[in-house]
């Protein structure tokens, strides 16, 4: 019987530790999305100018749909790209 | 029934100033001749567009904060179609939060003016 050997790290393998996400919205009270705001709206856009989805930002489903809203209405006044290669 | 609406449009960079101040006499007078209360304006300037429209890159932007008749909207909206100087401009029905956040922007901007 192949004596089994107890498997042993190195180094304690370091679980990621899952930071809770929260919605910026309700923690600092905003209630309305600027879709004048190109810089702050930019937080919410990858690289390629694309919206960002809830489970990377973390944003309740209400003011993800204002960002978007926002977003969109900022695109069609060509505050931000609707596609780009290098954003930020 | 009189609501609060925001319009933003983008002039032509074309224009020379004297005719940038004509377009915005024009849509001014036209809110205030429909019985329309102009609450607020704001000149961005020549700004450069995220992406070309009608072959420009960049245009004027302007901000008219105002209080209408829902049924002006309508003529403003043909009004921006047939000029053609206006290459885009987008009018925005303020709530009682737009409302509260473009009040705190005014005062904002104008205590940073001092």
């Amino acid at each position: 019987m192949a004596q089994t050997t107890e498997f042993r790290y190195l180094n304690p393998p370091t679980v990621e530790v899952r930071k809770k996400k929260y919605c910026r919205f309700k923690k600092a009270g905003i209630k309305y999305v600027d879709y004048k705001d190109a810089e702050f709206l930019k937080k919410f856009l990858n690289e390629q100018g694309k919206i960002l989805p809830r489970r990377i930002t973390g944003t309740s489903l209400k003011f993800q749909r204002k960002v978007a809203q926002a977003v969109k209405r900022a695109r069609h006044l060509a505050l931000l790209p609707y596609v780009t290669d290098l954003l930020k | 029934m009189i609501k609060q609406y925001e319009t933003v449009f983008i002039a032509t960079p074309v224009l020379s100033d004297s005719q940038m101040k004509e377009a915005v006499a024009k849509y001014t007078d036209l809110i205030t001749k429909n019985g329309g209360e102009i609450v607020y304006q704001e000149d961005w300037g020549l700004k450069q567009l995220a992406y070309s429209i009608q072959k420009k890159t960049s245009g004027f932007y302007y901000l008219i904060e105002f209080k209408a008749d829902t049924q002006f909207i309508d003529t403003l909206e043909t009004q921006y179609r047939r000029d053609d100087r206006i290459i885009r401009f987008l009018t925005f029905a303020m709530d009682k939060h737009s409302i509260a956040y473009a009040e705190r922007r005014r005062n904002n901007k104008a205590a940073k003016a001092e």
